[in-house]
């Protein structure tokens, strides 16, 4: 029997365990690459982003870039991880598009280990490490439907060949699809708070593998696990942890093991394929790179880093639901937070409006790339205008979003929209109406038991805001229809 | 004429550069087809500049410490449009878009770039007989070997084709060609020059330096191309202290340690107390030890004060570059995939692409060391070979921070012997290895070795004896360099 547990899908039968661990690698949004002065941006035209360093031509050496060790400082100090004195090594492995044939990144002495990220519910995963490492340049197969194994040839492209990269290696404490969703979106929100980069998974500046076993519920032991790559958005992420699961489950529970191997996520087949097995995977043959110095941060750095990062999204969250007295949904605060629009509403707040309405407004109706204009007595303004009946919820969305476009203030959009929420006589006029002209689902709403009620009421309001083109209060119809049926 | 002796002349403007360089083209196409010194002679390019230099000079402008001096450069150095092959198969025809560092410095300090040298492929070989290109022959006697990597350079020198050359010294690659050669060789402080277009043979032990006729010659070579490089993070930032200037201030007072575990059968070695358990590094022939006896004798006589002194990690050195070197190089040849540039050799998938192009550009004692070092990096086997030899490496440091606290500078052979004929070491492998013995620790330390010719073997070869210091002291060892070529027997030396 499994057990349903509200907003999570069961991943797997309630005497198994999920274990899951994320590897997110993270491109840093700093104006160069990692070890040369080329241009770090995505989308330029093929190999113009390219030098001596980058294309790893003989001769050349790195310098580490000084904005991105920053950066990954930074990150590492909002995940909680202590910041040590770190140096690059070499992972040695052939791949065309690695000019070098060996990646730089760190190994046994990473810049930043042991923090810990805190989802909104709570829960506490910890951080084994952030490293610094440079990303490889991308291939194109062509030929073959695209596919590596049967492409006539390949194109290689090194513009982001050095695009400095953190990767996020987390411990295995996540136990859910849901909680693997919401560390990548809390990791997104920090990344976002702290400008370090712009954590976009569909560009592949952040890219998300998962490393998947389950257990006997109960067990604290590590079964085999299978990695995950290829998860390029939240929602493949999850179905991808639950179809691994349920195989790893079916597997043990026939009897067999899963063997421990990279597995790529398959979007239109929703199912995980055998990539690489770890067995006769590469030996890396990591050493210190000998053309690096060791990074030393000095005690005056970290401290100076710690002093000057920004409220981090908990934070945030937290001073949220704390203006809001228990008005703001968690949903609408981390909603808000993620898209910094926290400081808006809390302003608002702060200039009486009504929190919950505040939040929902903005939650739901100021999903845009430029608020801006929205100021914070404006929005004030507007929920007090919502709040006190005098616009509808409808009419409110529609001032808020022209607003937005720098309508200017609500009262002004509303006169000129001639909006005013129908009140009185006239919508108890409008009620009558509609209960006339509708006769038959009328007296089926009188007689009818709660769920036929509400199902009508639905229908019979619809018909008001029709008649009145959207001027009526969902709430104020829905009261006279009660009132007119006599309960 | 000297370096320094052209720059002068060609300032003054009593030569120009045109003619200086069309002396040296001369002697190169007279006698280079015997020698095999230069894997290409840039003609054209070395008479625009000369050209140029000549102009800057007729119109008055400011023109570099090394003007209108031919130079050589091993063609492991990147010269922007110019093939650079290392001597492999697998780079040629390949051009750098680029000019390495010390390129760059020389062409500003006014040099002319003459030509690109040959040496063992990649640098890894101590004879230049592991060129693809064929080998070097010594200008002292042709039958022999010049040493080696950078054979091609010393070579240059020693033949007259250039009055200075660059090589690149990462077990004793430019020490050892020019002892055999007859010529001055200075491997200067890890750090001190630039490495950025130095194609990386093993990457903490390569340090590019100059070589020359005679010693002011290298020590202004050496001011020319040295200095900070925010190309290369292990480049040395700061100050440095002039070498040409105290060139001729004597070595009165000067402590000198000769270094015990290098001098097997030295007659100072016998006087000395405490030294009984010391065990040495073994082939050091006596012709060899008689020279650095004498070498020791000429510094007593200009007033420093030798002692023996011993360093007991010396004998350890082999054993460790043997794996840092190959490990190292491991890594820094595997860019040689045939996807980019160099070499390609077709085959049904870009993993036997690699296979079949590094194959066939490699050559022999290349394939050797990429093997030893994979090997030595692999994981079970990392702690036991190259771990340990990191540990070799702190060990050494200590001792010589012991040594030179009762020391100024140490002196010992540079190679074990006198040129050897050709393909009398191919064979062997590790009888190859054994040239680098007493020029490899200053490698693992990072600290500054040159070698000056002093005077003949048995054979009437030229002998080089070593002078090490501590890092950064250049302006030290190549005074007292200037004394020992001051002292240094007559004749001798002349190809």
């Amino acid at each position: 029997m499994s057990r349903a547990v509200p907003g999570r899908e069961p991943a797997v039968p309630e005497d198994w365990e999920l274990v899951v661990g994320l590897e997110v690698h993270v491109e840093l949004s700093t104006a160069t690459k990692l070890f040369c002065g080329c241009a770090n941006r995505f989308g330029d035209e093929p190999n113009t982003n390219v030098c001596p360093v980058c294309l790893g031509l003989p001769g050349s050496l790195p310098v580490a870039n000084a904005e991105a060790v920053d950066c990954a400082m930074r990150l590492g100090r909002a995940l909680g991880c202590e910041v040590r004195g770190a140096v690059f090594a070499r992972k040695n492995y052939f791949y065309p598009d690695m000019p070098k044939d060996y990646q730089i990144s760190q190994y046994d002495q990473p810049t930043n280990t042991d923090g810990c990220l805190e989802l909104p519910d709570g829960h506490t995963v910890g951080i084994e490490r952030a490293h610094i490492e440079e990303d490889t340049g991308k291939t194109t197969h062509i030929g073959g439907g695209g596919r590596i194994h049967d492409a006539d040839y390949a194109l290689v492209d090194y513009n982001r060949a050095g695009v400095p990269l953190v990767e996020i290696v987390s411990r295995p404490d996540i136990r859910t699809a849901e909680q693997a969703r919401a560390y990548v979106r809390e990791l997104r929100a920090i990344l976002l708070a702290i400008g370090v980069s712009d954590a976009r998974m569909e560009e592949g500046s952040m890219r998300v593998d998962a490393n998947v076993s389950v257990r006997p519920t109960g067990s604290d032991e590590l079964r085999t696990r299978c990695e995950i790559k290829n998860l390029s958005s939240l929602r493949a992420l999850g179905r991808a942890i639950v179809y691994e699961a349920q195989r790893h489950v079916d597997l043990w529970s026939g009897g067999e093991r899963p063997r421990q191997e990279t597995r790529h996520w398959d979007e239109a087949n929703g199912r995980t394929t055998p990539g690489r097995s770890k067995e006769d995977a590469d030996d890396y043959r990591y050493f210190q790179d000998p053309d690096l110095v060791p990074l030393a941060p000095a005690a005056e750095t970290v401290a100076a880093i710690d002093a000057a990062l920004p409220p981090l999204p908990a934070a945030r969250r937290a001073d949220l639901a704390a203006d809001g007295g228990g008005a703001v949904s968690a949903e609408d605060a981390a909603l808000l937070v993620e898209r910094g629009q926290d400081d808006l509403v809390r302003a608002a707040i702060a200039a009486g409006a009504d929190p919950g309405v505040a939040a929902t407004r903005v939650a739901n109706d100021l999903a845009v790339e430029d608020w801006a204009p929205v100021t914070p007595e404006g929005l004030a303004a507007l929920v007090a205008m919502e709040t006190s009946g005098r616009l509808t919820a409808t009419q409110s969305k529609q001032v808020l979003a022209e607003m937005a476009e720098g309508g200017g203030f609500p009262d002004a959009i509303a006169e000129r929209r001639g909006f005013q929420a129908m009140a009185g006589d006239d919508l108890a006029a409008a009620v009558d109406q509609v209960i006339s002209e509708n006769a038959e689902a009328w007296s089926r709403f009188c007689a009818g038991d709660e769920a036929e009620r509400k199902k009508l009421a639905g229908f019979l309001t619809g018909q008001v805001m029709r008649a009145t083109r959207g001027q009526a209060d969902g709430a104020a119809v829905n009261r006279l229809l009660g009132e007119r049926a006599g309960s | 004429m000297t370096a320094l002796g052209i720059a002068a002349a060609v300032k003054s403007g009593e030569r120009t550069a045109l003619d200086v360089l069309d002396e040296h083209l001369a002697r190169i196409s007279q006698r280079d087809t015997e020698i095999g010194a230069f894997n290409l002679v840039l003609a054209d390019e070395a008479r625009t500049a000369a050209r140029e230099v000549d102009a800057a000079v007729s119109r008055g402008d400011a023109v570099g410490p090394l003007a209108g001096v031919p130079v050589a450069l091993k063609d492991n150095l990147c010269t922007r449009g110019v093939p650079t092959t290392c001597s492999s198969r697998m780079l040629e025809g390949w051009r750098p878009p680029y000019d390495a560092t010390v390129v760059q410095r020389l062409r500003s300090a006014g040099a002319v770039i003459v030509g690109k040298t040959n040496l063992d492929e990649f640098a890894m070989g101590s004879s230049t007989e592991n060129s693809a290109f064929g080998p070097t022959r010594n200008p002292h006697d042709t039958d022999r070997v010049p040493g080696g990597s950078s054979g091609g350079s010393a070579a240059a020198v020693a033949a007259g084709f250039a009055p200075l050359a660059l090589g690149s010294d990462t077990g004793g690659s430019v020490r050892q060609p020019a002892a055999l050669c007859g010529v001055v060789g200075l491997k200067p402080t890890y750090g001190a020059v630039s490495r950025y277009g130095l194609v990386a043979f093993a990457s903490s032990l390569d340090q590019i330096g100059p070589m020359a006729s005679n010693v002011a010659d290298a020590a202004a070579c050496f001011e020319a191309i040295s200095g900070h490089d925010p190309l290369d993070s292990t480049s040395i930032d700061g100050a440095r202290d002039p070498v040409v200037a105290g060139l001729g201030q004597g070595v009165n007072g000067l402590r000198v340690g000769l270094v015990a575990e290098l001098c097997a059968g030295s007659a100072r070695l016998q006087e000395a107390d405490g030294l009984d358990g010391v065990s040495a590094v073994e082939g050091v022939a006596a012709d060899v030890i008689g020279r650095v006896d004498a070498a020791a004798a000429a510094l007593e006589a200009a007033g420093a004060a030798v002692t023996v002194v011993s360093v007991p990690s010396a004998v350890l050195g082999l054993s460790a570059y043997y794996l840092i070197a190959p490990a190292e190089a491991s890594s820094n040849l595997a860019r040689y995939d045939g996807v980019r540039y160099g070499l390609r050799v077709d085959a049904a998938n870009a993993a036997e692409m690699n296979v079949s192009s590094r194959t066939a550009g490699f050559g022999a004692e290349v394939k050797r060391r990429i093997m030893l070092g994979t090997y030595a990096l692999s994981a079970g086997y990392y702690d036991a070979f190259y771990a340990k030899t990191l540990r070799v490496r702190t060990l050494m440091l200590r001792e010589c921070a012991a040594a030179y606290a009762g020391v100024d500078v140490l002196l010992g052979p540079t190679a074990p012997t006198t040129a050897f004929e050709l393909g009398a070491k191919t064979a062997d492998p590790l009888l190859m290895y054994l040239n680098d013995v007493c020029t490899i620790p200053s490698n693992l330390t990072g600290h500054p070795a040159v070698s000056v010719p002093f005077g003949c073997g048995d054979d009437g070869l030229p002998v080089g004896v070593q002078l090490m210091g501590p890092a950064l002291s250049e302006p030290v060892l190549l005074r007292a360099a200037a004394v020992l070529e001051k002292a240094a027997p007559p004749d001798g030396n002349a190809p």
